[in-house]
């Protein structure tokens, strides 16, 4: 495989790697104001992520360092054209960031209950518009031969948009209560139960939609249809989250957080190879869609950073892993930092 | 206005906003550890009292720190695009390796180190502690050899109208970046000395809690005193790299405007742009800017007026930022000079005490005037010499930048208002107190004031 094709998949993987983690923080943030009854359940959810959730960000940090490296003129064209969607998500990222270490620290319940909004906000946009900017990416944009945006930012909210965010909103709603479960005991640990058994039966209807609609709004099929072993990815998606109903069931939440992972990873995957080789496509003329290849960096960069990549990623996934080990007890009411 | 102003407006804003955070998390990072290994070490409850104290500050610091960061590492896709897709090749890859080096190591850490307490041994604990610090500080030497390479761009090659790779070594060992980088953890040491120094004496002014503070101070002192010399040492050098690479800087800094031998420093000029000339010219030292930019009296000096207009950076804030810096820089060396002289009997030095409590904010203003110098000096460019800023900004409109900004304006002030209020807060409260076994017991959660 060329250098180029090996970063189209990196790239997709190191996004894939982000929802997958940060996904569940933005699920629990999500379900903060149904589930967090009171201040202890709130507390519980809080420091349920609490000494994760600032690593797993930073898998979006290096999604988007990477798109720099590899990719520059995607870079470029990607977040100036998405400008404002991107510009939500960040506000929404700096208010959930630091609402977990300020909320605790005045004991004051108006100050409180800024930040308790602040992290509801701070998760559940970011969720939505991921959603609906890779619903849009994988549409295509219309970005014209210079790479300049032509549309109006509102029409990113289109059905087939919105569509992605509710399919991302319910995938981290899913993983997130799944993790809680995994984390919490007691009333809580029943209620997030609950919710995942509730929002399965949705997630699996919008996901069927969304795979549909995917039919008639995008080419993604196109590269399915040539080389039709490629749909084994769907079929793993659509194992992941049977699995995940059925080892919720069984109470097996181990097995169950791994399976709700594969669908994200599945999800992720399953439009990254439908948009092979294309990274940004126009949508007003395939000609002026930004591929692996004509935006890529010179091969002496690509290798270099591959070489960072294969150094550093599995480093990275070892510490994390033992981090994740680390904390992968019930929270104890009695020691709660947040 | 238009989207090139007010992108300049809104980079300016949020790396200065950033840069707020950032040198407290470099140098306290450090003292955390080395309060942490100090209890490790000898088993000095005092040692454990003074690392949650000053870890409790770090983390609502850092947390601000964090989250302002992600913001610039997308605003060069979002309103710098076409310097972007110039530079990526080089400048890209530079972000990419800080974020997979450098952020990874402290964000995971970080968590481990705010939630380990109960989870690991003391002494791995406290290697944690050095995990983080060592993570932020290297996060600074990649951003840093970024940033260096937009001052003095080496090692590449313009093909198909962008920079392209040719010698990454070139790139990461350039002199630029090695004392850029040198020269600004010093700075961000110093400020957090002066920090330590400043809330120690605050509590030593109040007579409370006054062993405590006294070693936090004389720990401050130590480290203040080394990096204010350090940082000196190396400002001169600085200067003196960017009389090599950046002449149209270093003759605005200077405010410098006939090529001249044996050019004179003055103690004070008022440059007068419209005239090129200075209006005010006081106390000239023969030589001495020969001296300090070529380390020869005799070396010839280039002025402004040898370039054209179009190329000069604006005079009149890269020379108040550099004399304001430097001139701070002697202060620092004098407050802690002077400190080491009195470092035995500190209680009996009230008006020195109150001195350095109101010295806090000093250094923050010198970093933030050290970067105003460093990136106003650069223009007009972007990358020095090579892509002019006004020819990088994203083809967006001027609305939506404008909303940005103004979004920006406001959210980073009421953050910023929290963040200082929450950190005066705590610094303010001093200590747990020792009736409150619990706080100091190792094992105890760290935080235990939340509701
Ligand atoms: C505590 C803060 C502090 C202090 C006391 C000083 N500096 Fe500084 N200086 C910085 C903090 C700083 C900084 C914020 O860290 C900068 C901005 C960019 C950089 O590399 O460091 C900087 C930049 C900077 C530059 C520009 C480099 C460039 O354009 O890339 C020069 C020439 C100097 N410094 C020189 C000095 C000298 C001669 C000092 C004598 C005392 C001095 N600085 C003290
Ligand atoms: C954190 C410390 C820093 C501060 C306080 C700072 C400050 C500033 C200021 C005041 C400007 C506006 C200059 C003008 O437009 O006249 C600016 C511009 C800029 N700086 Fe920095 N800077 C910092 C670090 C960096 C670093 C590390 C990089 C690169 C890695 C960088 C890249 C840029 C870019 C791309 C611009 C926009 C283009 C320009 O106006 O030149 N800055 N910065
Ligand atoms: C314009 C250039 C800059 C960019 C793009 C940038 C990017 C970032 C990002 C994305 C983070 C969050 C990382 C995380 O989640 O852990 C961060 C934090 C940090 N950055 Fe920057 N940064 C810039 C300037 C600087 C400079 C000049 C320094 C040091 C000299 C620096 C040092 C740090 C450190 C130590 C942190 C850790 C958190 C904290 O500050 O409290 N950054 N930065």
């Amino acid at each position: 495989m060329e250098l180029q094709s090996i970063w189209f998949f990196l790239w997709g993987l190191l996004w894939a790697i982000f929802f997958m983690t940060d996904g569940y923080d933005f699920g629990i943030g999500t379900l903060y104001p149904i589930l967090g009854k009171n201040e202890e359940d709130k507390r519980v959810m809080i420091n349920a992520i609490g000494p994760l959730w600032d690593g797993n960000q930073v898998w979006l940090i290096t999604a988007g360092g990477v798109t720099f490296a590899a990719f520059p003129i995607v870079y470029a064209v990607m977040f100036s054209s998405l400008y404002t969607a991107l510009m939500l998500i960040l506000f929404a990222l700096i208010i959930r960031g630091v609402s977990f270490e300020f909320r605790g620290k005045i004991d004051n319940p108006r100050w409180i209950k800024i930040w308790d909004t602040c992290i509801f906000v701070g998760s559940f946009l970011p969720a939505l518009l991921f959603g609906v900017a890779f619903a849009n990416i994988f549409k295509g944009i219309p970005i014209d031969e210079n790479g300049i945006f032509q549309g109006n930012v509102l029409a990113l909210f289109n059905p087939y948009g919105l569509l992605g965010g509710v399919l991302f909103v319910m995938l981290f709603v899913q993983h997130g209560a799944i993790w809680l479960t995994i984390k919490s005991d007691g009333d809580l640990h029943e209620n997030a139960m609950r919710i995942s058994r509730k929002t399965w039966p949705i997630l699996l209807s919008v996901a069927v939609i969304f795979l549909v609609y995917t039919k008639f709004a995008t080419n993604l099929y196109d590269n399915y249809l040539a080389n039709p072993v490629l749909l084994l990815v769907v079929l793993l998606t659509v194992a992941g989250l049977l699995g995940s109903r059925i080892f919720m069931a069984k109470q097996e939440f181990f097995k169950a957080w791994f399976s709700s992972a594969l669908t994200i990873v599945g999800t992720i995957f399953f439009g990254v190879i439908g948009l092979f080789p294309n990274l940004f496509p126009s949508s007003l003329d395939p000609a002026y869609s930004l591929t692996a290849f004509n935006a890529s960096s010179s091969p002496l960069t690509l290798k270099i950073m591959l070489v960072v990549v294969v150094i550093f990623v599995p480093v990275i996934l070892a510490y994390q892993i033992w981090a994740y080990n680390l904390f992968k007890t019930k929270v104890n009411k009695q020691e709660m930092t947040y | 206005m238009d989207a090139l102003f007010l992108s300049r407006l809104q980079f300016a804003a949020t790396t200065m906003f950033h840069f707020l955070f950032v040198p407290l998390t470099l140098g306290l990072s450090i003292m955390v550890a080395w309060m942490e290994t100090r209890y490790v070490k000898t088993g000095d409850e005092t040692y454990l009292k003074m690392t949650k104290f000053w870890g409790k500050l770090f983390l609502i610091n850092f947390a601000v720190g964090v989250v302002t960061g992600i913001t610039l590492e997308f605003q060069f896709g979002t309103n710098w695009s076409i310097y972007s897709a110039y530079v990526g090749d080089i400048f890209g890859s530079l972000l990419a390796i800080e974020a997979t080096a450098a952020f990874f190591l402290e964000s995971t850490f970080i968590g481990v180190w705010i939630f380990g307490w109960n989870k690991l041994s003391k002494k791995a604990h406290a290697g944690v502690a050095w995990l983080i610090a060592f993570g932020s500080n290297l996060s600074a030497v990649w951003i840093l050899i970024a940033n260096a390479w937009m001052q003095s761009p080496v090692g590449f090659t313009i093909r198909d109208g962008r920079a392209e790779l040719v010698d990454f070594v070139a790139v990461i060992t350039q002199k630029f970046a090695i004392v850029k980088f040198i020269h600004t953890v010093t700075a961000a040491y110093v400020l957090t000395a002066f920090f330590v120094m400043g809330i120690s004496a605050y509590h030593l002014l109040k007579k409370q809690h006054i062993e405590f503070f006294t070693r936090s101070f004389r720990a401050g002192l130590t480290f203040g005193l080394v990096s204010s010399l350090v940082v000196f040492i190396l400002g001169d050098l600085n200067g003196v790299v960017v009389a090599e690479k950046q002449p149209t800087k270093l003759a605005a800094m200077e405010s410098q405007w006939e090529t001249q031998t044996r050019a004179p420093l003055y103690l004070f000029s008022w440059p007068d742009e419209k005239n090129e000339r200075n209006a005010i010219e006081i106390g000239a030292i023969p030589g001495a800017l020969s001296f300090l930019t070529k380390h020869d009296i005799n070396a010839e000096v280039r002025g402004l007026k040898d370039f054209p207009p179009d190329e000069r950076p604006p005079v009149f804030i890269t020379s108040f930022a550099f004399k304001g810096m430097v001139g701070l820089g002697c202060v620092f060396i004098l407050l802690t000079v002077v400190g080491w002289f009195k470092r035995n009997k500190l209680l009996e030095n009230p008006k020195y005490l109150k001195i350095m409590m109101y010295s806090i904010p000093l250094p923050y203003l010198a970093v933030q005037l050290g970067w105003l110098l460093t990136e106003i000096g650069r223009q007009p460019w972007i990358v020095y010499g090579l892509i002019r800023t006004s020819d990088a900004v994203s083809p967006i409109s001027t609305s939506q930048v404008a909303i940005s900004l103004i979004g920006f304006i406001v959210v980073y002030s009421l953050l910023g208002i929290a963040g200082f209020s929450l950190i005066a807060k705590y610094a303010i409260k001093g200590p747990d107190s020792d009736d409150s076994e619990e706080d100091i017991q190792p094992g105890a959660a760290l935080d235990t004031s939340a509701a």
